[in-house]
């Protein structure tokens, strides 16, 4: 008995509660006639799509900059990346790495002078970051309407200037990782390994950066800033590292996302997308001062999946759409929650 | 004298905190318009007593206490501060209890303000009454006349010097009619010599129309200047009662301090004057709030064990927070014939100087991680220990078996209790946390050891093991130890000399087998008149 | 010994402490002749404006004072004012008396959100505004599931005008049309080519009176205490969670009315997204009119709502002329007001640590070493 009510502190009932609703979920599938092996499929996928998103939010909480509410800047420096190298021209392989390549400069000086701005205000992190997310994704509105592109791919039809709204990756990098050497089981099930993979070498660096020297010094700031400066630490310069990484990781998670979505999203497309990924790594049992990346792993599996199944299994059982109130009430009332745990006063 | 009743009657006043004996039998009377100075080292117990005068919940909390309280001759007991403003007891601590942004008058009568009816009350209650600002006014007036200083009504607090902040504090505590009893907590620390004139002036003054006043200080010449008896307090027990004009500066200070001096507690040591000095301090100040260092000047010889000592507040601490770098500082330190470069805990540990500071949770542990990593951290990124170079030294990666050997090490030598390496600090007592930040300290291998409060908080056992760790890494490896305590007991039990700190400086350096007396006078501060030379060895 | 500020000082200390809403004065200046806009049109505009969205912007003013920031929370207000809307609509109630109406029947809802709202900010002291504006979130996707899936049918609409043409759920957007302008046209009065809406002008004024004399009585007091200091408010005796959240519930109260009267000012209901812009819009406008997240009087009200709305109106046809495109107006409009609070609170949040730092440091008193 005390075993159980040991595992239920530590996991805390919103993450058991969702857990359950995960697993009646699938098991109540099939008896409205929804697919195991697709919602699998379509799981995992969603698992892929997000995890490095996710990811990003692990170094800023380490740190004790709190939750990053400002990952739209990484997934600017991510579309400007994208961007760039479709009206390059490069397809394929050469174009997803492109994109990487373009984009590692923006999200460099972006994360810097982010890191920069939340050095001086400490305790305030999370606001200042949801605003400046908010505002630099308006300023961009304005800016993919009037930057120099010209590829007929992605700017307005009939002599039209400015960015569509969408892009489609078709013909460029679609699906590049999820095909690599993807698994198929009959009609229903695929397992995109080359996505997979990926987010696992993206994971395996985060882990061996924080077993090095500075990463050590970074958690220990996160942990106890004062102890940290004690130890003789610059406690500003290893938040403004922890920012760097999370504004790159955020720029690389949403080039992972698109090539399995499909599509770029511009304009106000990354308006909201801070608020999932905080989601779910609160999910997965993480505060808002300590984060790892198991945390990352079962927070994403159980909040995609939550997003997956509930509209399909509840559109089949009561034919009407959920997906979006059941998105917006899961996430926003982790989050809430999590921000209503007592933590240790920040100094 | 006349026969009534004592306003306050303290009878046989009795309080534990977890077994331990703070307070036994204290009795305590104060009379209407008389003022009593409360005189005592730290943890001698005045602040127990008077946490329980005014009903603070920790008391009642931790077991409650045995005794009687009695007000005007009726026995009494608080459950909570407003019990005992409500019975017309007002008390002025240290910090300010203050509004920025209101006016003087506001802060005084804050949630006593003045209040009429109106329409809406009726229907929504009494919290929408109008204040009265006039009548307000008019109050807060009359007490600032009654201190006998010169404030605006409608200075904003924000605005004022922090004399006045303390004379707003003073006269909301006054302006209640049902005020009998005022306590005082070491009022003038913060005010000027004039304003500290001042005030105690407007004590005097207060005291003729009938209230009573406990005035707690450390500060001898306001004590002869103002208290009518002095009740001295040591190790819980009121040791002297006697009225001030029947005792002077040296007994005092004698029976503060005092206690049989047993004839093993001066340390045996090899203690050679003539030995070089490892390091010295010249003119330090540092801006260590509660612990302001004003100038301080000292030399310490290698391989000594130096102790600092002093009353709370006076600075003592600031000293090792200042050397290393964790408050701003100034003046110069030389270490090794080196100047050392300040407000850089970096450097200061470079250097080779290490430090375990008295926030044991605060600054010194790492509470929600593992013990192994607390005590190899500081090495690790001071100094470059427990890490393996990969790729040519390009990526230092973190050795968690030598971390992990390394803690270990320290658990078996200072005989550390925990279920692991990896059990959370948190999870330790007090004592094995304490030792914990040692083992950090010593991971470090410093040439000199800084520790503040090194038995702070610890149970006796451990207390004593604590300091033989630390004589014993003394006699071992030749580290020069500064010790910084607030028990005296405990400086002349292991250090080759004392220093005492006074108002932010050093007030003179005594061998441990200097007398009570000597040490005492040089915590209370002087008389203006005394040209008292206290004997010291420099 | 200070010397008395000459005229100099003055002028430069007015400058300073008005930076944003003179900013704004100018910007203005440069963009409403780009727009082509008449003097005429713009006053009316201006007219419409402050009647339908002063209201809104009024009732932030009670949490700051309370110390707890911008509350972004009055988006759940303005959800249960929606609520009473279809509820009224629902029951056929038109005109004036449709919008009292609406009202009464939202009060008790608003007053239940702000008190969840208030309970949960105590539960968050010192990220109010980040607790708030996700909490906003929160309820909207609460209110989505009640108006599209359990309105109609577990919760029946007779009103089939409503009701979605599956069966069940209100519709996208509702004419008001029994309520539309209700409040305005009250009192006709014109001047010149424009009316003017003093009925809703009356309501307001009333509101700023209410303000005004609510700060005198002992639950303003104790609000401005706990806005300060809530550990001094606390040892005092004061009762500083229950302000807080009394605090809170009196700014949805006041946020659901004036959501009501921005409704029939509009006059149609945007069922799904009418909130969705009221706490932006309204945060935004009082920062423009020289509040900031510590302090914010009647006067900056007044003066935001017009700022904000004049930049609001001439931005697109300011951005057409400039660059060719309406739409770069538009979203220039949209980023000023994120831009502008994400200033505010950088500024307030850096502010506050430069404070903290100095309040460590007087403790110990003015003397120098």
């Amino acid at each position: 008995m005390n075993r159980i009510r040991g595992f239920v502190d530590k996991a805390g009932w919103p993450r058991i509660i969702i857990g359950m609703l995960l697993l009646s979920l699938f098991i109540v599938a099939p008896s409205v006639g929804i697919r195991v092996d697709q919602s699998m499929t379509d799981t995992i996928v969603r698992f892929g799509m997000n995890g490095i998103l996710v990811l990003g939010m692990v170094p800023m909480v380490q740190t004790g900059c709190g939750l990053n509410f400002g990952l739209p800047l990484g997934i600017i420096a991510g579309l400007l990346g994208a961007t760039i190298s479709i009206e390059l021209g490069l397809t394929g392989l050469a174009g997803f790495a492109g994109a990487i390549g373009f984009t590692a400069p923006f999200a460099l000086l972006l994360g810097w002078s982010y890191g920069k701005l939340l050095n001086r205000v400490k305790g305030d992190e999370m606001m200042i970051a949801t605003y400046v997310g908010f505002s630099s994704v308006s300023l961009m509105c304005m800016m993919w309407m009037l930057l120099p592109y010209r590829s007929p791919k992605m700017i307005w039809g009939y002599g039209g200037s400015g960015l569509r709204t969408t892009i489609s990756l078709e013909g460029f990098w679609i699906h590049i990782l999820d095909n690599f050497l993807a698994i198929r089981i009959g009609r229903n099930f695929m397992f995109p390994t080359g996505m997979i993979l990926f987010f696992a070498f993206m994971a395996w660096i985060m882990w061996a950066f924080f077993h090095t020297k500075t990463g050590t010094a970074m958690t220990a700031v996160g942990s106890n800033p004062d102890y940290a400066r004690a130890a003789g630490i610059n406690v500003d310069k290893m938040r403004t590292i922890s920012v760097i990484m999370s504004t790159v990781y955020g720029a690389i998670g949403i080039l992972v996302f698109q090539q399995s979505f499909g599509f770029i999203q511009l304009y106000n497309g990354p308006f909201f997308m801070a608020l999932p990924a905080v989601a779910a790594i609160l999910i997965g049992g993480a505060s808002v001062n300590k984060a790892n990346i198991t945390n990352v792993v079962i927070g994403t599996i159980l909040f995609q999946g939550i997003l997956t199944m509930t509209p399909s299994v509840i559109n089949s059982a009561i034919q009407s759409d959920l997906s979006e109130v059941v998105r917006i009430i899961v996430s926003d009332g982790m989050i809430v929650y999590a921000l209503t745990r007592v933590t240790r006063k920040s100094r | 004298m006349t026969e009534q009743q004592p306003l306050l009657h303290m009878e046989s006043i009795t309080k534990e905190y977890f077994g331990n004996r703070v307070l036994t039998d204290v009795c305590l009377d104060v009379d209407r318009g008389e003022v009593l100075g409360l005189v005592g080292e730290n943890g001698a117990g005045k602040s127990t007593l008077m946490n329980i005068l005014f009903g603070m919940s920790i008391i009642a909390q931790t077991g409650g206490y045995a005794g009687k309280l009695c007000i005007d001759g009726k026995e009494v007991s608080f459950q909570n501060p407003f019990d005992a403003l409500k019975a017309g007891i007002g008390m002025v601590h240290q910090e300010f209890s203050l509004i920025p942004g209101f006016t003087a008058t506001e802060n005084i009568l804050l949630n006593g303000e003045i209040l009429h009816d109106n329409i809406v009350t009726k229907v929504f209650g009494p919290r929408l009454k109008t204040l009265d600002l006039p009548e307000m006014r008019a109050v807060a007036e009359k007490s600032i006349e009654l201190l006998g200083v010169e404030i605006s009504p409608d200075t904003l607090v924000a605005e004022m010097p922090i004399g006045h902040k303390q004379f707003t504090e003073l006269a909301r505590e006054i302006h209640r009619p049902e005020m009998k009893l005022l306590v005082l907590d070491e009022p003038t620390a913060v005010l000027t010599e004039s304003e500290a004139q001042v005030l105690l002036t407007s004590l005097r003054r207060l005291a003729t129309t009938g209230i009573g006043i406990i005035f707690i200080t450390h500060r001898l010449q306001e004590i002869f200047d103002v208290c009518d008896r002095i009740v001295i307090l040591r190790d819980g027990q009121v040791v002297r009662e006697v009225a001030t004009r029947d005792i002077e500066i040296g007994q005092v200070a004698e029976l503060m301090v005092g206690r049989s001096v047993s004839a093993k507690s001066a340390a045996t040591s090899d203690y050679n004057e003539n030995t070089e000095t490892i390091i010295s301090v010249d003119h330090l100040w540092v801006d260590m709030p509660g612990e302001t260092v004003k100038d301080v000047t000292l030399e310490v010889h290698k391989g000594e064990i130096f102790g600092i000592g002093g009353l709370a507040g006076q600075g003592k601490l600031g000293i090792p927070n200042g050397v290393m770098g964790l408050y701003a500082a100034g003046g110069a330190v030389t270490l090794h014939g080196k100047p050392i470069h300040l407000n850089d805990p970096a450097a200061a540990l470079a250097a080779g100087m290490a430090f375990v500071s008295e926030d044991r949770r605060g600054v010194g542990l790492l509470l929600e991680e593992a013990l192994d990593w607390n005590i190899a951290f500081t090495a690790m990124q001071a100094q470059n220990k427990f890490l393996r170079p990969l790729l040519g030294g390009r990526i230092q990666w973190r050795d968690d078996k030598a971390i992990q050997n390394v803690a270990l090490e320290y658990i078996k030598a200072l005989d550390i209790k925990c279920t692991g390496t990896d059990q959370p600090a948190q999870e330790l007592s007090g004592g094995n946390q304490q030792k914990i930040c040692l083992a950090k300290a010593f991971a470090v291998q410093p040439d000199v050891l800084f520790v503040s409060e090194p038995t702070r908080g610890i149970d006796v056992g451990a207390k004593s093991l604590v300091l033989k760790a630390l004589r014993t890494y003394n006699r071992k490896n030749g580290t020069t130890i500064i010790m910084v305590s607030s028990e005296l007991e405990e400086l002349r039990s292991i250090c080759d000399r004392i220093a005492i700190v006074d108002e932010g400086r050093i007030a003179g350096i005594l061998p441990p087998s200097a007398t009570a007396k000597e040490f005492g006078l040089l915590m209370i501060g002087k008389l203006k008149e005394e040209e008292d030379k206290v004997n010291s060895h420099e | 010994m200070t010397k008395k500020p000459g005229f100099k000082d003055t002028i430069s200390h007015i400058f300073i402490g008005n930076a944003v809403p003179i900013m704004f004065i100018v910007l203005i200046a440069f963009a409403i002749p780009l727009s082509g806009f008449s003097t005429g049109y713009l006053i009316e505009e201006m007219v419409t404006r402050l009647g339908r969205d002063s209201f809104l912007v009024l009732s932030l003013l009670l949490p700051i004072m309370a110390g707890m920031g911008l509350n972004f929370g009055i988006v759940l207000g303005a959800m249960s004012g929606q609520i009473g809307i279809i509820l009224v609509t629902n029951w056929g109630v038109t005109g004036v008396g449709g919008l009292f109406l609406a009202m009464a029947v939202a009060t008790p809802l608003a007053v239940l959100m702000g008190w969840i709202a208030g309970i949960v900010l105590n539960r968050a002291k010192g990220r109010e505004m980040v607790t708030s504006l996700i909490l906003g979130f929160f309820i909207n996707g609460v209110y989505q599931l009640v108006v599209l899936y359990i309105m109609g049918k577990i919760i029946p609409i007779k009103n089939s005008a409503l009701v979605l043409s599956r069966g069940y759920g209100i519709r996208n957007a509702i004419d008001l049309k029994g309520m539309r302008q209700s409040l305005d046209r009250l009192i006709p009065l014109k001047i010149g080519d424009i009316s003017v809406p003093v009925a809703t002008f009356i309501f307001i004024a009333l509101l700023c009176l209410f303000i005004w004399w609510f700060a005198k009585t002992k639950l303003g007091h104790d609000m401005r205490a706990v806005g300060q200091d809530m550990a001094v408010a606390e040892d005092s005796g004061i009762k500083v969670e229950r302000t807080r959240i009394v605090a809170i519930i009196l700014s949805t109260i006041l946020a659901c009315y004036g959501q009501i009267i921005f409704l029939q000012n509009i006059g149609t209901l945007n069922t799904y997204n009418s909130h969705d812009q009221t706490a932006t819009f309204a945060v935004a406008a009082l920062l423009i009119g020289g509040a900031s997240v510590a302090r914010a009087s009647i006067p900056n009200v007044f003066v935001g709502v017009i700022l904000f709305h004049l930049m609001f109106v001439v931005s697109p046809m300011a951005g057409k002329e400039l660059m060719g495109s309406a739409m770069i107006g538009e979203y220039f409009r949209v980023f000023v007001s994120y831009g502008i609070i994400a200033v505010s609170i950088v500024l307030y949040a850096w502010k506050r640590l430069k404070e903290r730092e100095r309040a460590r440091r007087s403790l110990r008193g003015a003397k120098e070493s």
